[in-house]
């Protein structure tokens, strides 16, 4: 089931159009990358009613690595990470601008289903939010829902052997998810994630809630998942982004002339360049400690 | 703490507290407040106390067979309450096949999937709101009006089980939307950013996340409408029944034939009443406590 690195315009414009009501027709091509460009932003904003949240956001990113979105409170980056699988559009009052692509699909197209991309691009929260159920039904709620039920029992092994909790549960599956740790509870959370087969795993800040122990185990983890899946990951620990991240986009709050605030994407690049030869004078503020 | 580091902070406190002493007025206040609250719990307490014992006194001599067995009669040794028993477990069984799905159905939907911006939605929860402020007698109108009179049903014991539903729909509606509303958020989240519908997300997680509440709710509910007389009365309902009702026949309720049989010259059927009066007690006793366990059973912390 993984893809391929390497992998051709004919496969990319086909998994892009699965996206789409089955009569849509496949959009132009988009230009490729040395790597797989797996989102590509260009102008992308948010606002949420009247107020705008995040403005002008420009990037591509690559597949199968981890891309780290850092930055201050407020500064739009966990609103950038809901737009890549549409869980804004929970929000009634936000609404996107610009264009997003994913596989050179535009992913706010009339034509895209968002259900169909959330099956695509999962997501994993700030704070656990395991079901309240036995730990197999909270793997099992993703395949039974998009009735991939063949071989359920195996593909609950494999999602919890792929986010590393398999040997700590596998004795006490019928037991209730909520009687986890915290760390376990969150990669419980990533293997029903997992459990649906995605190509992108969206992360929110996802070690915020936990010790440094279980901080460590998910990191261990996101690594090892660079290899089959893309990662995006918010967090407010820069050493976090420094350890995991390939490559690193730095948000901030800018506060135009009208003093509203709103994020703004300032730079991104190779996690390596970030945190030693930043081009922006404020990101090299803010990864030092200057500010933020 | 060992024993000296005690003494040492007792006295430290003891320092504090005398320094700052001088306050006796607000102290008075606070006795005096504290005496009201106690007062206010006895008047209640007392109340209570006095109306169960005079009711086991009166009633208890009567409490047999011959009551929940036998048809009322105009002889009190032969008089029972079985039809307005069995009339009474009818229209709770009633209400729960018709209030109950719909006041759940209505809930799921203002809570779940309507757009609160609408201002037809905001209208439609007013309403709601209102109607559970409604005195039971103008329920009891509405009944006579379009379901006795309107649908033609006559005074049978269907037409009172609606109004009944009716009347409790308020109710139930905002004892489940708050159920709902318990459940987290994250809980949505999670489902829908697995690819789930809405629809998927509520009827696999949110419903059965709920389902407590919602039962409480309900049971409360229903231990209210088989307690009603008012609407009862203006629809209808029988006082004399001697047979087993149906659901359209004439029928009594309990709250009914206590009235009834209180109203009569006779010092037996005062006994009679005072016993009817502690089977009903029984009945929404009972369902109470089977709501409490509910809620202490499954009610889950977040």
């Amino acid at each position: 089931m993984e893809p391929t690195p390497a992998k051709t315009a004919e496969q990319t414009t086909r998994r892009g159009v699965q996206l789409a009501a089955p009569t849509a027709q496949p959009t132009s091509e988009a230009p490729l990358a040395e790597h797989d460009v797996v989102f590509e932003c260009r102008e992308l904003g948010v606002r949420y009613g009247r107020n705008r949240a995040l403005r002008d956001v420009n990037l591509e990113i690559r597949e199968h690595g981890v891309t780290a979105l850092i930055g201050p409170s407020g500064c739009g980056k966990s609103t950038f990470l809901r737009c890549l699988n549409r869980m804004n559009d929970l929000i009634p009052s936000a609404a996107v601008d610009g264009t997003c692509r994913y596989y050179g699909e535009d992913l706010y197209a009339p034509s895209v289903d968002a259900i169909e991309v959330r099956k695509r691009i999962g997501m994993v929260f700030q704070k656990p939010n395991p079901f309240p159920k036995s730990i197999f039904d909270n793997i099992a709620f993703g395949p039974r829902v998009l009735g991939m039920t063949s071989n359920l029992a195996d593909r609950v092994e494999q999602a919890l052997r792929r986010a590393a909790l398999w040997d700590e549960v596998k004795d006490r599956l019928r037991d209730g998810a909520l009687g986890l740790s915290g760390g376990q509870q969150q990669r419980l959370c990533i293997a029903r994630a997992l459990a649906v087969e995605p190509d992108v795993l969206l992360m929110d800040e996802p070690c915020s809630a936990l010790d440094p122990i279980s901080t460590a185990a998910i990191e261990d983890l996101m690594t090892t998942l660079k290899s089959d899946y893309t990662v995006v990951i918010v967090t407010h620990n820069m050493q976090q982004a420094a350890r995991v991240a390939d490559q690193t986009a730095f948000f901030s709050v800018d506060q135009g002339e009208t003093g509203r605030r709103c994020g703004v994407l300032i730079e991104m690049s190779s996690t390596d360049r970030i945190f030693t030869n930043p081009d922006d004078p404020r990101t090299e503020a803010y990864v030092t400690g200057r500010f933020g | 703490m060992n024993a000296a580091a005690r003494t040492a902070s007792t006295a430290a406190g003891a320092t504090v507290r005398s320094s700052l002493a001088g306050h006796g007025h607000s102290s008075v206040t606070a006795k005096l407040f504290l005496g009201y609250l106690l007062f206010s719990t006895v008047v209640g307490l007392a109340a209570l106390v006095t109306l169960l014992v005079t009711i086991l006194q009166d009633g208890l001599p009567y409490l047999d067979s011959v009551l929940l067995f036998n048809a009322p009669s105009a002889n009190p040794e032969r008089a029972g309450a079985r039809p307005a028993i069995v009339a009474s477990i009818m229209i709770a069984a009633v209400l729960m096949a018709t209030a109950l799905p719909v006041a759940i159905g209505t809930a799921v939907y203002l809570e779940e999937f309507a757009q609160r911006d609408r201002w037809w939605i905001r209208l439609v929860e007013l309403n709601i709101q209102n109607l559970a402020a409604v005195p039971s007698i103008i329920f009891g109108i509405l009944g006579l009006a379009f379901v006795v009179r309107g649908l033609n049903l006559g005074p049978v014991l269907l037409t009172g089980a609606l109004i009944l539903g009716l009347q409790m729909l308020p109710t139930i509606i905002i004892a489940t939307r708050e159920a709902l509303r318990a459940v987290p958020d994250s809980v949505r989240q999670g489902g829908m950013a697995l690819g789930a519908t809405r629809w998927q997300v509520v009827w696999r997680e949110v419903i059965p996340a709920a389902i407590p509440g919602v039962a409480t709710g309900s049971i409360l509910g229903l231990s209210r409408a088989i307690g009603e007389t008012a609407p009862l009365l203006m629809v209808g309902a029988a006082t004399f029944v001697s047979f087993n009702p149906g659901l359209l026949t004439q029928y009594t309720v309990l709250p009914i034939l206590i009235y009834q049989w209180i109203k009569l010259p006779q010092e037996a059927f005062q006994g009679l009443a005072a016993a009817a009066i502690i089977v009903l007690l029984v009945i929404l006793v009972s369902m109470n406590g089977f709501a409490i366990w509910l809620r202490n059973r499954y009610e889950r912390r977040w």
